[in-house]
């Protein structure tokens, strides 16, 4: 027996809502190939230098670097989308019988992504 | 009455969530870093500091979770939008999915430990 099943096609693209929600859910592919292309690296890597060298030279392909810049923003949005749902996906927090705020847990998650960031920044630029 | 399977449903959220707050606490710098300045010269990423760096024990770890934690993020969001696009996924699909993200992990692990220190 079949039973009847709700036709789904195009649900998506009816709502901008759901735009925005297919939008970061893009972001899976991008960042599933960001770290396929990091394994790449890390196998030319134990090949030898000039196996690196060349894995290198083909990040800087105008192909490659629009696919970094495309993943950047939507990694972005995903970290926007993720912190700012993080006080509901977690248990309360609190602090003596205070229970700190979602707004506190948002600024908290961002400040700790800022903080993060720029650490790994200066620790590439300067080492 | 068969007894009760116990889900497995809490690992993959675990390595889902991980990776997710992973990715959104220092992915866009990663990018950043190791797609554009790096290819383009911006900053010094010559072949002796990415050994230097793969063959340390805190930068062994580092890389490994990168890779793994955003490849079982990446199959999960994929294996649920696979739904979100109205095919009905079944255990086969979870499997080939995060099989997927497992065989990256172990060979991600055989290249650091045949990298040595």
């Amino acid at each position: 027996m079949r039973t009847y099943t709700r036709p789904m096609a195009g649900w998506w693209r009816r709502n901008p809502f759901y735009l925005w929600y297919m939008l970061r859910e893009a972001s899976c592919v991008f960042i599933t190939a960001y770290a396929l292309i990091l394994l790449w690296g890390l196998a030319r890597l134990s090949q030898g230098k000039p196996q690196f060298e060349a894995w290198l030279a083909s990040l800087a392909s105008p192909v490659s670097i629009a696919f970094h810049a495309i993943a950047l923003l939507l990694v972005l949005y995903h970290a926007w989308t993720w912190f700012k749902v993080m006080p509901r996906t977690m248990p309360f927090v609190r602090i003596g019988g205070w229970r700190v705020p979602d707004g506190f847990i948002v600024a908290f998650a961002f400040a700790g992504s800022i903080v993060l960031s720029g650490a790994l920044l200066i620790a590439v630029w300067r080492l | 009455m068969a007894a009760l399977k116990r889900s497995n449903k809490p690992v993959f959220w675990s390595l889902f969530g991980a990776g997710g707050m992973l990715s959104a606490l220092i992915g866009p710098m990663l990018i950043l870093i190791t797609g554009i300045a790096m290819p383009l010269g911006m900053v010094n990423s010559g072949y002796e500091r990415a050994a230097a760096f793969a063959q340390n024990g805190f930068g062994k770890l580092a890389i490994l979770l990168v890779i793994s934690l955003f490849l079982f993020h990446g199959v999960h969001r994929m294996y649920h939008c696979v739904h979100d696009f109205g095919i009905h996924v079944g255990p086969g699909l979870k499997a080939a999915f995060h099989g997927f993200a497992a065989l990256g992990t172990l060979a991600a692990g055989w290249l650091l430990l045949s990298i040595g220190v």
